[in-house]
């Protein structure tokens, strides 16, 4: 059992949990994620360790509220306890030092790159953030970020913070400005990631994305995370979850990521059912 | 043995055969003529002494029996069930030659379930042997097997996993109807009153590498990871929505209890036109699993004959009793989606058998120009699993074959000292009984290992 020490609630529909796992902590290296299971009869949920207390045995999470399981997670309080935590999984960053790094978040993906920028950084590359979600009150940890960087923009899709626009139209003034770009690092909802990776394509800018597969096991068994990469099936819990955007197939992520759509909405249903009592 | 009636069991989870009564397993025990030199025994991997412990029970002493079996097999619930005995002990039974075998397996298994119904049964913890720590790796049956014996020489021993629940394929692959998971837990938690100490959630390579382990005071490490890879086809199609490969499609079903989905939030599709590749036990729990959520035709699609057929025989019989229909000498050479990227159909090709390969099965061979469709809106792929390649991955002085078995000397040791390995991380997809014998010869090894 793995107990939450923390729980608190970043914007409308997003939250941060502080949870204890020791081992995890110790071990989580950026890039890499844990699978939770919240009770008996819960799902296994890959999220992204978003940071790490070594020190004090615990992890962040922070996810949103996409259906039925994020909001059973959403309903648990501080004290409360997680059945079974994995982790960590998928294969580490690879962090190396190059020149001008751009790391890119989108959505609550914001949430999800403070590991690597903070990795990219410390291997002495020039770090520039990039970070795009709806609206104003969904840029998360947006201080924490500005600290970390050598270089902030901001956009939001209705202007409210930031520039207006999205996050490749940024990513795009940047490739055709002065600055010589050598990696992107782009994490985010899927059409986010594959307009970045378009946009590097054309600059032949190497440019790497963690993909948001289905998982299940998430320990390299069941394969239902599989997706052709450089034409060659990969398994994005093992073999990922980061791979060369500019090989990924993104048609065919978006294609068995619609998989259980229609039992993702029976299952939110009875969700808010138990819920709401 | 009796079991349930097919048109009745296949609208639910609930475990097919029924097992004996007292008075059949008596009778049927005091068939055995106690052989001098029983032939049984050596067709049995862990040994176990038949006549011994079918004396026990023609005399009706079950608890006689069941210790007997106990001596060398630690899950003998399981075994009775899932042994392919008529390839083993009761293949070389006495009296088969002229008739029927004794039922070996069904009277192990009528042992088992005797005792879990009439006795707590807790195991005797051994004294600790100077406190010297052993881990083992995966919770299959190699490493129960291993972890039960090790505990009972007296070491402490952590068994770690990396699922959330412990018994390897007996948990997640093999289903309810055929071997109840309420009888793997207890299985489980007799090898945990041995003294042995699990830890779920422990991803060896990831959470914990193998050198951690030696430093954390581990003077011996068993890995037992099983052989979780599957293999793919290789055609067109494969990655389109409602394309299981079959150890996806179990693992929902058995581990995570899909069938009783949203109650379990773990969903998994139903499809009603079911094509399953492959004619193996994995198959053939795929097909079984699939009809019983609801399907109205489930095809089994094998690119040999019946003959070749690998999985168990009793188990090819009760598929057909459900109904599942078998399409032999096809092969897969395309999976086509609709435009919204789901299954619709599957193209196959005609084979026919030409000569022997490797292993001695003659080698399907394409009959050209023969291809046809067939419409189906779920296809499970069953052709295999080979070596789990994590911890190799996680651990580059562990040697492997190409095919990703690690390789071990006779005594069960890998190319790393105080590392040890078997059951299907070693041999590649073979069987419970098999995983067993090896955490048992491991066991022996580790104690020789430690004590040297
Ligand atoms: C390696 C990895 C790391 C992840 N890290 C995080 C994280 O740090 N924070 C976080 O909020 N989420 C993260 N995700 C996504 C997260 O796992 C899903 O949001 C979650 O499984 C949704 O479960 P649910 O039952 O609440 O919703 P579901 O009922 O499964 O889905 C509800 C809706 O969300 C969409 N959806 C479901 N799964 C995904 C997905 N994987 N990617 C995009 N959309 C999806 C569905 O299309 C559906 O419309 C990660 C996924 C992976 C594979
Ligand atoms: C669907 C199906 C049906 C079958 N039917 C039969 C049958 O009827 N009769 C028969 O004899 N055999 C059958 N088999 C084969 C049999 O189940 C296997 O040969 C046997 O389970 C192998 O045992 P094992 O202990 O080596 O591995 P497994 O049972 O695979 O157990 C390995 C365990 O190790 C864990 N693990 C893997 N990697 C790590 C890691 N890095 N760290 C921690 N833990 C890890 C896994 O999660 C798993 O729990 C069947 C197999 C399948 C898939
Ligand atoms: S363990 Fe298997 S092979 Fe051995 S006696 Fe029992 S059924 Fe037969
Ligand atoms: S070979 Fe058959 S008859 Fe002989 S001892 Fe074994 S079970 Fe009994
Ligand atoms: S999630 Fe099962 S293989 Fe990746």
């Amino acid at each position: 059992m793995n107990k939450i020490i923390k729980k608190e609630q970043l914007a409308y529909n997003i939250h941060l949990l502080e949870v204890e796992a020791p081992l995890i902590a110790r071990a989580a290296k950026p890039g890499q994620f844990i699978v939770i299971r919240i009770n008996e009869k819960g799902e296994r949920v890959p999220l992204t360790i978003a940071d790490k207390h070594a020190e004090n045995g615990t992890i962040e999470i922070i996810f949103q509220e996409a259906g039925a399981s994020t909001k059973f997670l959403a309903s648990l309080k501080a004290g409360d306890q997680i059945n079974d935590i994995l982790g960590p999984l998928g294969t580490p960053a690879h962090i190396e030092k190059v020149d001008t790094v751009v790391v890119i978040g989108g959505g609550v993906g914001i949430a999800e790159i403070y590991p690597a920028i903070k990795a990219y950084k410390n291997a002495g590359n020039k770090l520039v953030t990039i970070i795009g979600a709806r609206s104003k009150d969904l840029l998360l940890k947006e201080s924490k970020i500005k600290e970390a960087s050598d270089e902030l923009h901001v956009t939001t899709d209705d202007g409210s913070a930031g520039r207006k626009g999205f996050v490749s139209d940024i990513l795009k003034e940047m490739i055709e400005g002065e600055e010589k770009i050598s990696l992107v690092y782009a994490v985010g909802p899927v059409p986010m990631m594959e307009a970045v990776s378009n946009v590097t394509k054309a600059a032949a800018i190497k440019t790497i994305v963690s993909l948001n597969t289905l998982m299940l096991d998430a320990t390299g068994m069941c394969g239902v995370c599989r997706i052709t990469v450089g034409g060659k099936i990969k398994f994005a819990c093992v073999d990922g979850p980061e791979f060369d955007a500019h090989l990924v197939d993104f048609a065919e992520l978006r294609s068995r990521l619609a998989t259980y759509r229609d039992k993702e909405k029976e299952a939110l249903e009875h969700v808010c059912r138990l819920l709401g009592g | 043995m009796p079991e349930r009636p097919a048109n009745d069991r296949i609208k639910d989870f609930n475990e097919v055969a029924l097992g004996f009564s007292l008075d059949e397993a008596v009778a049927e025990a005091k068939r055995c003529i106690q052989c001098k030199n029983p032939k049984c025994v050596g067709g049995c991997p862990v040994e176990i002494d038949i006549p011994g412990f079918l004396k026990y029970l023609a005399a009706g002493e079950i608890e006689g029996a069941i210790k007997k079996i106990k001596e060398k097999n630690s899950l003998p619930a399981v075994c009775g069930r899932v042994c392919p005995q008529e390839d083993q002990c009761e293949k070389v039974c006495i009296l088969g030659i002229k008739g029927k075998p004794v039922a070996i397996g069904a009277l192990e298994r009528f042992a088992a379930d005797w005792e879990r119904e009439h006795k707590a049964k807790a195991g005797d913890k051994a004294k600790d042997k100077d406190k010297v720590k052993v881990s083992v790796v995966g919770s299959g049956p190699a490493g129960l097997t291993c972890a039960g014996d090790l505990a009972r020489m007296g070491y402490l021993v952590t068994m770690f996993e990396s699922l959330h629940l412990p018994g390897g394929v007996l948990s997640y692959g093999i289903p309810e109807f055929r071997l109840p998971k309420e009888i793997v837990k207890l299985e489980v938690e007799f090898v945990k009153s041995l003294g042995v100490e699990l830890m779920c959630n422990a991803l060896i390579g990831r959470t914990l590498t193998i050198d951690e382990l030696f430093e954390q005071g581990y003077k011996a490490i068993f890995i037992g990871s099983g052989a979780g890879l599957p293999n793919q086809l290789g055609v067109p199609g494969e990655n389109s929505q409602g394309v299981y490969f079959a150890n996806e499609f179990l693992f929902r079903v058995n581990m995570m209890k899909a069938y009783q989905f949203p109650e379990y939030l773990t969903p998994v599709l139903m499809g009603k036109k079911v094509a399953v590749f492959g004619a193996g036990n994995v198959a053939m729990d795929a097909a079984r699993c699939a009809l019983r959520l609801g399907a109205d035709k489930v095809s089994i699609l094998y690119r040999r004959s019946r003959a070749e057929m690998p999985a168990r025989k009793e188990e090819i019989l009760r598929a057909e009793e459900e109904g599942i229909e078998f399409a032999l000498l096809v092969a897969p050479t395309e999976i086509i989606a609709d435009d919204k990227g789901r299954v619709k159909q599957v193209e196959l090709l005609k084979m026919e058998l030409g000569e022997p390969d490797a292993s001695g099965r003659r080698r399907p061979v394409p009959v050209a120009g023969s291809e046809f469709k067939l419409d189906v809106d779920m296809a499970i792929v069953a052709i295999g699993n080979s070596p789990n390649p994590l911890i190799p991955r996680a651990t580059p002085e562990l040697k492997t074959e190409k095919w990703g078995g690690v390789i071990i000397n006779n005594e069960t040791a890998t190319s790393i000292p105080g590392v040890f390995a078997g059951g299907d991380i070693v041999r590649g997809a073979a069987t419970v009984i098999s995983a067993m014998g090896d955490g048992k010869a491991a066991a022996k090894s580790i104690d020789n290992y430690l004590k040297r």
